[in-house]
């Protein structure tokens, strides 16, 4: 017995230019920043306030770190296989070999889902919903903490494909029977399927933090209807997290099974049924698209009334669209595979209920236009995201809804076209959302506003950038250009994809402009500091409290007897009708007591999930040892918060004077 | 106490509307936490669930249901299994009296019968790979031994979180935290027998079924 399992040094791809220039650059980088922080003398700091940290705000910011570079690595996937499809016509071959750029294309998509727009809005949930609430943190705040370094231990994993060994050549969804061992005997599924598996223990874990959380937390006088929209859209987001996610352990387990022990679920041997793959795939896949937009559209209605300075339109319309979406998302998923050959009655089901679907979201876009209608807008960053999201969304929704025909998919079916459609609904619908939302709550995370100018420059980089590169797959996907293509003969194609080549370039200028916008930012940050903790004239309990927020988040638990309870006090303050409260009495804070139980369980995670993937037993039994060691210390800890005295939060109170409390 | 004092402390109008009523206590936090999780756990045995309805029929040649089931091995497993949840909900009594004598008998005879239950169910696994009816046998036989494997480990799991909470209880006493956990733990057990009864009628009656 090999005591690396399938490990050797032939799983180093020293042969292949492009992946070790890779390897060095990231190496150097990763390397620069750690001597950085040791010469800084900086670990002891990062120790205590970040990686050992349950506080939910912490956790947010961490979310979006590995989002925001995780959006580095799957935008390098993105443009390099537009410049491949770019050159590669006719006789040209390009520069990427089939197998690469097969990995590149499932790395692209299986990062862009699971490790960019799922951390980006998980962690805009962490930061917000308990300010929002009212609430002093999430229900589990150890379990917070797991979620986050089982999400970053999926990413390890993900990255470390990169270098040792390979990645899937699947595609991001992985269908058997391609997936399974026997047309798939390399490692790369196994990355796939483990790095997913182990986060999505995460992904789950928050759902059920944040359900309760909602559902449980609140603070006093807000009753259901008095909550923001954008926690009303978090509930229905981790509601489905709850409901959705469990199908994806059990569908990922049985491909293991197949893979590891020689089951049957999926072969096409002994009564195995790939289609059940596909089935139970998008059982979650279609519920997954509404966790990632339903966060997103609700910081778009925080985003159009803050800045609009008027209440959300259709308040009680948007809650129930909300919730009508999250029902209806599971009675669409054969939507996605209408060419499995169900018989038309089923064909024509589904169809009629994905044209369903897009009614409430209608109902949504026309309460924020009627929310901004008659306002007087702020044209800032988020706004223009938000404004952006809108035009793209709508023309995305219009495709989709073309494509919820099963005759018209029966044409389109794997197509770019499809390509073209649910990058217009998932850019716009989630990714424009997080980074509204990220310009929105970064002076509350950080105490200074982002640069508005690098922001608008961004902006307007990824709204042009993104139609230039999406617009012309539409035309070649009716022109008949299948997806995932290393090469083609079809030479009319090419000018089409040169256009997208140039919009991809256009958006990679808009992130180098985001970049930029954050390192201004951070050197101006004297100028851009907010010190009222209200630097929008917001309407929600989050900026009832300094920039940033203490520990603590509220010196005193603030009441909510209305919807948009902070700005309606500060109405009635500036009316005179009410007078400005300062707290008189403080009381002693208990907060959770920071622990290293999520770091240390993913480390053990991490060596668990390698070891898996490269059969290596003994240390699979190693680590799987250590994350039980590590849970059962957690269990036998004695005391899990520590207490704030009452002092402390007076001075932090009369330091950080807020305009109007609660 | 005074309870009409009480009573005038408390402003009217909270009480009309539950959902305004600020934060729930942590007893409640988690044990609601602890629901949510086992819905999503029973989410993931619906999948399950479903991926054997789909095989069922899919031997491939090999040993179908009604030659591989004997049904009155399920029925003790059966047994074994709700009678540990009905000393299991004794134990519940216990705990809410505090009689420490009494939750510890509790959990002895939930953890034998537990045990009991993995036992026949280890068994019976053991005699179908014997005949060649492993799951490598057919898609049928992987879809049975993953559902009814899966909520095996669960009862596993199980027996070992009972353990240690009695190791938690003869260390802490009836503290708050021990309090909650035995609360989830019951939770958990009672959500196992729902998964099973489910698995009963579906795999082991359903499928003998002529």
């Amino acid at each position: 017995m090999n005591l690396l399992g399938k490990l050797n040094w032939g799983a180093i791809p020293l042969d292949q230019p492009i992946i070790m220039g890779t390897v060095v650059c990231v190496g150097v980088v990763i390397l620069a920043v750690l001597a950085w922080i040791t010469a800084k003398g900086y670990w002891p700091y990062l120790w205590r306030e970040w990686l050992t940290s349950v506080d939910h705000k912490r956790i947010g910011v961490m979310y979006l770190a590995l989002a925001l570079v995780m959006l580095v690595r799957g935008f390098s996937d993105a443009i390099m296989m537009r410049t491949q499809q770019a050159i590669a016509a006719g006789g040209a071959q390009g520069y990427l070999p089939p197998e690469h750029f097969d990995q590149i294309f499932s790395a692209h998509g299986t990062i862009m889902i699971f490790f960019v727009a799922m951390p980006l809005v998980i962690g805009l949930m962490n930061f917000a919903v308990p300010l929002q609430l009212g609430a002093r943190d999430v229900a589990f705040p150890t379990m917070n903490s797991v979620s986050l370094w089982l999400t970053a231990t999926g990413i390890l994993l993900i990255n470390v494909s990169l270098f040792v060994g390979e990645f899937a050549k699947t595609g991001w969804v992985a269908y058997p029977p391609l997936s399974e061992l026997q047309f798939s005997p390399g490692v790369g599924v196994d990355y796939y399927l483990w790095s997913l598996q182990i986060s999505g223990i995460g992904t789950l874990l928050s759902g059920v933090n944040f359900v309760t959380t909602i559902l449980k937390m609140r603070a006093p006088g807000m009753s259901y209807m008095r909550m923001p929209v954008f926690c009303w859209t978090a509930l229905a987001s981790n509601m489905l997290i709850v409901a959705a996610f469990p199908v994806l352990t059990a569908l990922f387990s049985m491909l293991l099974l197949d893979r590891y022990l020689g089951f049957h679920f999926f072969t096409l041997d002994a009564g195995g049924n790939a289609m059940m793959y596909v089935n139970l795939f998008w059982v979650w896949g279609h519920p997954e698209v509404y966790i990632l937009v339903l966060p997103a559209f609700g910081i778009y209605s925080e985003v159009s009334a803050t800045f609009s300075s008027k209440p959300l339109f259709g308040y009680r319309s948007m809650v129930g669209a909300t919730l009508v979406i999250c029902v209806l998302s599971y009675t669409v998923w054969l939507h996605h595979f209408f060419t499995m050959g169900a018989s038309a009655g089923v064909n024509a089901f589904f169809g009629i209920t994905s044209m369903i679907i897009g009614v409430p979201t209608g109902v949504k876009v026309f309460n924020w236009l009627f929310t901004m209608y008659g306002g007087r807008i702020r044209f800032t960053v988020p706004v223009l995201w938000t404004i952006g999201f809108m035009v793209a969304f709508v023309f995305g929704g219009l495709t989709g809804v073309l494509l919820a025909l099963p005759a018209v998919d029966w044409q389109v079916h794997n197509s770019v076209f499809l390509i073209a459609h649910f990058h217009h609904v998932i850019i716009p619908g989630v990714l424009f959302g997080a980074i509204a939302g990220y310009n929105y709550w970064f002076p509350k995370a950080f105490g200074f506003k982002l640069d508005e100018r690098w922001g608008k420059a961004s902006f307007w980089c990824w709204f042009i950038g993104f139609h230039l590169a999406f617009m012309p797959l539409y035309v070649t996907g009716l022109m008949g250009m299948t997806r995932r293509l290393q090469h083609y003969d079809v030479l009319s194609w090419q000018p089409w994809l040169w256009v997208a080549e140039v919009g991809a370039v256009i958006i990679l200028v808009g992130i180098i402009c985001q970049v930029v916008q954050l390192v201004v930012s951070i050197r101006n940050r004297e100028q851009l500091r907010d010190t009222t903790g209200d630097p929008w004239n917001g309407r929600t309990l989050e900026w009832a409290t300094a920039s940033p927020p203490p520990a603590w988040n509220f010196a005193v638990l603030p009441r909510a007897d209305e919807l948009d309870a902070f700005w309606a006090k500060k109405q009635r303050v500036l009316a005179k009708e009410d007078v400005p409260v300062q707290p008189h009495r403080y009381e002693p804070i208990e907060v959770p007591k920071n622990t290293p139980t999520g770091f240390v369980t993913a480390f053990f995670a991490v060596i668990t999930g390698f070891a898996l993937i490269w059969h290596i037993w003994w240390m699979a039994g190693l680590g799987l040892i250590g994350v039980a060691v590590t849970l059962l210390a957690f269990m036998f800890r004695v005391e899990d918060e520590v207490e704030i005295p009452a002092e402390q939060v007076r001075q932090f109170d009369r330091a950080h004077p807020v305009e109007v409390s609660l | 106490m005074n309870i009409a004092v009480e009573m005038d402390d408390v402003r009217q109008g909270e009480l009309l509307n539950a959902s305004a009523a600020g934060p729930a206590p942590k007893r409640v936090i988690a044990g609601y936490g602890f629901w949510i999780f086992l819905l999503s756990d029973i989410v993931m045995f619906s999948a399950l669930f479903a991926a054997y309805a789909v095989l069922a029929k899919a031997t491939a040649g090999g040993p179908t249901a009604a030659q591989l089931f004997d049904q009155r091995n399920a029925a003790m497993e059966t047994a074994f299994l709700l009678l540990s949840s009905y000393s299991c909900g004794l134990m519940s009594l216990a705990i809410n009296s505090r009689r420490t004598f009494g939750v510890f008998l509790g959990a002895a005879v939930t953890f034998l019968l537990g045990a009991a239950f993995l036992n026949l169910e280890l068994r019976e696994f053991q005699g179908m790979i014997a005949i060649g009816a492993a799951p490598q046998r057919s898609a049928f036989l992987s879809a049975f031994f993953t559902l009814v494997g899966c909520h095996g480990l669960h009862v596993a799991v199980g027996l070992v979180w009972l353990v240690l909470m009695m190791v938690q209880l003869s260390f802490r006493g009836f503290q708050e935290v021990v309090v909650r956990r035995l609360h989830c733990f019951s939770l958990f057990w009672h959500a196992l027998d729902i998964i099973w009864v489910l698995i009963f009628t579906i795999v082991y009656l359903m499928g003998v079924l002529p």
